[in-house]
C-alpha cells in the first residue's frame, strides 16, 4: 500500500471564537476520490478550509505528500500542489471569465492547457469576455473547477460542486470528476447530494460535530444504508 | 455667446485651463487614494503629506545634490513610495484586521508628524522651484496664452492616469489586484503572495502622490502645508467618484477641476465650496458615489 497523499490527524479548527473541528482523523490515498458526508454544520467545509490553511486557527497535523503543513501559510500550501474549489465558488466579479481562469498561478507542470479546458467546457470559451459573475450557476461552477485544473495541482478539494445546479449540469460535473480520476487526480469532495457522492467516490467519511465518526467504502454502501441514513438524518 | 454672458473668452479659457490643471492634481491624487483604499481598505490620510514630500524631495534633490527636474520626476516618486512601503511594513500592516478607523487615525497622525517635521526645518514661507528650461515659455493660441509647463502637467497627468487605469483593468497584474480586492483570502489560497502585493500597492499609491508633488513643485511654491490644503478637496473628489473606483477617481478628478474653474467664471464666490456642494448632493442621491459599486 502506498503512503496517503493527505493525512489528517487530530485536526482541531476554530472559526473566530467558535471551536468547529474537534480532532478530525482521516486519510486520502493517491488517485482516490473521497467524500466527506454529514449534516449541515458538521464541519465538512471547515475541514477543507483548515486543510488549505484559511480557517481562522488550526492545530493538529495535516500532512500533504508526507510534509507537515500545519504551520504553513496558505500560499505555500497551494504552491505544494493543493487546490481548493470553494463552496461559494469564489468567482471574481471584477474579472472576466478568462481572467478568472488565468488567475491561479501554475504550481506544477502537467496542468491542463487552456485549449483542453475550453474543449471540456465549451461554454466558457464562448463567454470568455463576460464578467465572471454574469455566468449561470453551472457555468460558474465549471469555471471554478477549470481554473484549478490549469495550475497543475493534482490534489483537489471540491466543496459541494453540485449545490443548486440542474441535473444535467450535475451529470456533467460527475463526468468531469471521473475523467480527472482517470488521469490520476486525487479528490477530496464535500457533498450534500448523497446520490452524486455515491456515483463518483471510492470511500466516504461521515463527519459529525467536527469529528470523523465512520468510514464506508463505496462498495459496501448498500449494506450500510440504514446506518448512513441514521447518521445523516434523512 | 461670450458677449451675451458678458464674459471674455480669455477669462473663460483661462479659468478652464486652471480648472483642468487643478483637476489633473485631483485626478492623480484621488487615483492613488482609490488604489490604496481598494486593496487595503485604508483611507490614506497621509496622502497630502506624501504629495508634499514628493515636491520637497524634488527640491532637496535639486538643492543638495544638483539633480534636476526630469530625473526627479522618476526618483522622487520612488523615494516617497519607498518611505510609504516602510510605513506599511512597520505600522499599517498591523492594522488590517481592525476597523478602517485605525488606519485613518494612524495615517492622519503620520501626516501631522511629517508636516510638522518639514515645517520645523523649512518654515512655511515656501521654497521656489523653477520650471525646467525645456518647458519655459508658452504658446499663443490666439484666444489665450498657454504656458508650456501647464500644458505638460495636464498631459503628464493624463498619461499617468491612463497608464494606471490600463495596468489595473487590462493586465494580468491588475487582475491579481482586482481579485485580491474582492477576496484576498482566496487569492492567497491560490498561492499568490497577497501581503507583498498589498505592500507594493501602497507603495505605488503613495508614489502617485509623490509624482503629483513633483509636477506641482514648479507651479505652487514648495511648502509643508501644500498637501494639507489640497487633500480635503481630494477626499471630496474620492467620495463623489465612489470609494475605490479607479475610473471614478480619474473622471471626477478632471470633471470637478473643470466645474470649479467654470464656477470661478460665473459665480466666483461659490468656487471654493462648489465641490462640497456637489459632494453633499451626490451623497444624498447616490451614497456609493457616481462610479461606486453597491456592496
Amino acid at each position: 500500500m502506498t503512503d496517503p497523499i493527505l493525512s489528517i490527524e487530530g485536526l482541531n479548527g476554530w472559526y473566530g471564537e467558535s471551536h468547529v473541528l474537534h480532532g478530525m482523523d482521516f486519510v486520502v490515498n493517491p488517485g482516490e476520490v473521497v467524500t466527506l458526508l454529514g449534516r449541515n454544520g458538521a464541519g465538512k467545509t471547515s475541514t477543507l478550509l483548515a486543510i488549505m490553511g484559511i480557517l481562522g486557527k488550526r492545530t493538529g497535523s495535516v500532512k500533504f505528500n508526507g510534509t507537515e503543513t500545519i504551520k504553513m501559510e496558505p500560499r505555500h500550501i497551494a504552491r505544494a500542489g493543493l487546490a481548493l474549489c470553494p463552496e461559494e465558488r469564489g468567482i471574481f466579479a471584477s474579472l472576466n471569465v478568462e481572467e478568472n481562469m488565468m488567475l491561479p498561478p501554475k504550481v506544477a507542470e502537467g496542468g491542463l492547457s487552456i485549449e483542453r479546458i475550453y474543449d471540456l467546457f465549451p461554454n466558457l470559451l464562448e463567454r470568455r469576455r463576460s464578467p465572471g459573475t454574469k455566468l449561470s450557476g453551472g457555468e460558474q461552477q465549471m469555471l471554478a473547477i477549470a481554473r484549478i485544473l490549469r495550475t497543475g495541482a493534482k490534489t483537489l478539494l471540491l466543496d459541494e460542486p453540485t449545490e443548486g445546479l440542474a441535473p444535467v449540469i450535475v451529470q456533467q460535473i460527475g463526468r468531469t470528476i471521473e475523467a480527472l480520476k482517470a488521469e490520476g487526480f486525487t479528490i477530496l469532495l464535500v457533498e450534500q447530494n448523497f446520490r452524486f457522492a455515491a456515483s463518483v467516490a471510492d470511500r466516504h467519511y461521515v463527519v459529525d460535530q467536527g469529528r470523523v465518526i465512520d468510514m464506508i467504502p463505496n462498495t459496501e454502501l448498500d449494506a450500510n444504508m440504514d446506518k448512513l441514513h441514521a447518521y445523516l438524518g434523512v | 455667446m461670450f458677449e451675451l454672458l458678458n464674459i471674455s473668452p480669455q477669462v473663460l479659457m483661462g479659468q478652464l485651463l486652471l480648472g483642468l490643471i487643478n483637476g489633473s492634481f485631483y485626478a492623480v491624487l484621488s487615483l492613488g487614494l482609490a488604489v490604496i483604499f481598494g486593496l487595503l481598505n485604508i483611507i490614506n490620510f497621509s496622502h497630502g503629506a506624501q504629495y508634499m514630500m514628493g515636491a520637497f524631495v524634488a527640491w532637496m534633490l535639486l538643492t543638495y545634490v544638483g539633480i534636476g527636474y526630469w530625473p526627479s520626476l522618476i526618483l522622487a516618486p520612488l523615494i516617497v513610495g519607498a518611505v510609504g512601503i516602510v510605513l506599511e511594513r512597520l505600522a499599517l500592516s498591523r492594522l488590517y484586521h481592525l476597523d478602517h478607523l485605525y488606519g485613518l487615525l494612524l495615517t492622519f497622525g503620520v501626516a501631522l508628524i511629517m508636516q510638522g517635521l518639514f515645517r520645523n526645518y523649512y518654515g512655511i514661507s515656501g521654497q521656489p522651484y523653477n520650471i525646467p528650461d525645456a518647458l519655459s515659455g508658452g504658446q499663443n493660441l490666439g484666444f489665450m496664452f498657454l504656458p508650456n509647463y501647464r500644458a505638460w502637467v495636464v498631459v503628464a497627468s493624463i498619461v499617468v492616469c491612463f497608464g494606471t487605469w490600463f495596468m489595473i483593468e487590462r493586465t494580468r497584474l491588475g487582475a491579481y489586484l482586482r481579485a485580491a480586492t474582492e477576496n484576498p483570502v482566496l487569492v492567497g489560497a491560490f498561492g499568490i503572495n497577497v501581503p507583498r502585493m498589498i505592500m507594493l500597492t501602497y507603495g505605488f499609491g503613495v508614489a502617485l502622490a509623490g509624482f503629483a508633488g513633483v509636477l506641482a513643485a514648479p507651479i505652487y511654491s514648495v511648502n509643508p502645508n501644500m498637501g494639507a490644503d489640497l487633500i480635503i478637496v481630494v477626499f471630496a473628489v474620492v467620495v463623489i467618484g465612489g470609494m475605490g473606483s479607479i475610473l471614478g477617481a480619474i473622471v471626477t478628478g478632471y470633471g470637478l477641476g473643470l466645474i470649479e474653474g467654470l464656477t470661478r467664471v460665473f459665480y466666483p464666490e461659490a468656487s471654493s465650496v462648489v465641490i462640497f456642494v456637489i459632494m453633499a448632493i451626490v451623497l444624498m442621491i447616490k451614497p456609493e458615489g457616481l462610479f461606486g459599486r453597491t456592496s
